[in-house]
């Protein structure tokens, strides 16, 4: 907002509130487009043409692309909490509880937490900056003067590959974890695999796994929203592509961990 | 066809357009020229309906499209074909499936007739051969060429080409002129070109817009208008630096 031309310019004393009203007034409208944003997307999900190769495409996009920094990375998640959980409780000879200690942690919550802000490093990055450069290259605006949606073709096939992909991903960090936690538990600090194993059956429930999936769900929604909201809305050049690439991904992790926080209350 | 009445359009503090009026005849070339930087594009993109203006209309056909939003906004673009400054050609598809895109995505075609189109398109702007390139692959001039088969491929009745010759040297320049002209005669579309090519583009056009300061301070055929006695008109055709203030700003627009 500015000034009206003509205007008394504002006493001294006034601009900082000035400065803060104008502050509140940017913030409220962005998170207004960036509600507008999702909800147009959300209006044609469901509303023919459905662009199924476009999904596939995002889903190998995401997927594929992340796979091996999921497994890797899920890996070592479950080696280092079997060994720091296996000291914790060997100065209390509950070693039994190694293996539903390192499952509960994984499939509650650092399986969804780590996941989504791995595959956001990874994909969600290249989604910004795939989009970015496509609106600074007039190729967004090439498909909204050919009368085509850019939200049909680049955000909405987004969002639906994160919601197929992310439960998935989380699937596989929470299963490679948990096999990461038994070579270090069963194979390097001599637990026995039923005793690991054994407890799991015992303290791991169904609802625990569906808290997992829950989250992942939102953050498979959460994530592919906001890079793609950023890479729509980047600045100028080189440089703006740059800097939403970086807000995306620094907005996308922390609104994983309020997320996770506010579902971990949520969820039972 | 298109008529352009008070367009008054500023970024911040920086006024744009102040109060431009033009009209479009139907099968006309309509060339705009001005400087750098003088809101030449600015004004393409509320032809198109890209911008939205601060006040003013964009009549196309007698319908404002400055009014239109969805379905009603697609369906003038529709009838539209649009040339952007770098081409904007989908970077993860092959030149064929760039020109197919349109008619596989708007007119749903069969995938035979879309070939046999997209081949002939390509052919008459002499890319044969080219199809499964890359456009990172070919040079700026072809991509241009394939930017312009995408627009003409649906057969629109309004082609809008953003500076189609920027960047390419003297040959390219001319044989994209002859090009227009010639798929003009072919087609009959109306066409608006955004160009600061002094000489060359008087050739193509049927008439000429000078646009400066903001409004169109001078419009006629191409022998008017380098007949014109307006001083900026004069100075922009000549390329005199003479009269330039100290920000580069031709003297004796309009305030």
């Amino acid at each position: 907002m500015s000034v009206p031309e003509g205007a008394a310019p504002l006493p001294a004393v006034l601009r900082p509130v000035a400065g803060l009203g104008r502050a509140t007034l940017d913030v409220v409208q962005s998170l207004g487009r960036f509600g507008r944003f999702f909800a147009h997307a959300v209006a044609i999900v469901l509303v023919p043409p459905f662009k199924l190769g476009r999904v596939i495409d995002r889903i190998h996009f995401i997927g594929s692309g992340s796979l091996t920094l999921v497994v890797l990375t899920g890996g070592f998640t479950g080696m280092v909490l079997g060994l720091q959980i296996f000291l914790v409780l060997s100065r209390f000879g509950a070693e039994a509880f190694l293996g539903p200690a390192v499952a509960l942690s994984l499939i509650r919550e650092l399986g969804p937490v780590l996941c989504a802000v791995f595959v956001t490093g990874l994909a969600g990055s290249a989604l910004t900056a795939e989009i970015g450069i496509m609106r600074i290259s007039e190729q967004i605006d090439a498909l909204t003067v050919m009368a085509l949606s850019p939200t049909r073709y680049l955000v909405v096939p987004a969002l639906v590959a994160g919601i197929v992909t992310f439960p998935l991903m989380t699937a596989i960090f929470d299963v490679v974890g948990i096999f990461g936690g038994y070579l270090v538990c069963v194979k390097l600090l001599g637990l026995s695999a039923g005793t690991y194993f054994g407890e799991m059956h015992t303290f791991v429930d169904f609802s625990d796994v569906m808290v997992g999936f829950w989250k992942s769900l939102a953050f498979g929604i959460l994530v592919p929203w906001v890079c793609t909201y950023k890479g729509f809305h980047c600045g100028h050049g080189a440089e703006g592509v740059a800097r939403a690439t970086t807000q995306a991904v620094v907005l996308s992790s922390v609104l994983i961990l309020v997320a996770d926080y506010v579902l971990g209350s949520v969820l039972p | 066809m298109i008529r352009v009445q008070g367009l008054y359009k500023r970024f911040g503090p920086q006024p744009v357009l102040r109060g431009l009026d033009l009209e479009v005849a139907t099968g006309e070339i309509m060339v705009i020229i001005g400087r750098s930087g003088g809101g030449k594009s600015v004004l393409l993109r509320h032809l198109i309906g890209l911008l939205r203006p601060d006040a003013g209309a964009v009549l196309v056909d007698g319908t404002d499209i400055t009014r239109l939003r969805g379905v009603a906004l697609a369906q003038i673009r529709r009838r539209y074909g649009v040339v952007f400054q770098g081409g904007a050609l989908f970077d993860s598809m092959s030149v064929a499936d760039n020109v197919a895109f349109p008619l596989r995505e708007k007119e749903r075609l069969p995938a035979a007739e879309v070939r046999t189109r997209v081949d002939e398109k390509l052919a008459q702007v002499g890319l044969q051969g080219m199809e499964n390139k890359n456009p990172a692959e070919i040079s700026g001039g072809m991509r241009k060429r394939v930017a312009i088969a995408r627009a003409l491929v649906t057969e629109p009745e309004v082609v809008f080409f953003d500076e189609p010759t920027t960047g390419l040297d003297p040959i390219l320049v001319n044989t994209i002129h002859h090009l227009i002209v010639q798929l003009h005669d072919t087609f009959r579309f109306s066409a608006v070109v955004v160009s600061h090519e002094i000489p060359e583009i008087f050739g193509i056009a049927d008439r000429v817009a000078m646009l400066h300061d903001g409004v169109i301070v001078e419009c006629g055929t191409p022998k008017a208008i380098q007949a014109s006695e307006n001083p900026i008109v004069r100075q922009f055709i000549q390329g005199d630096v003479e009269g330039l203030g100290a920000d580069g700003v031709l003297a004796g627009g309009p305030r």
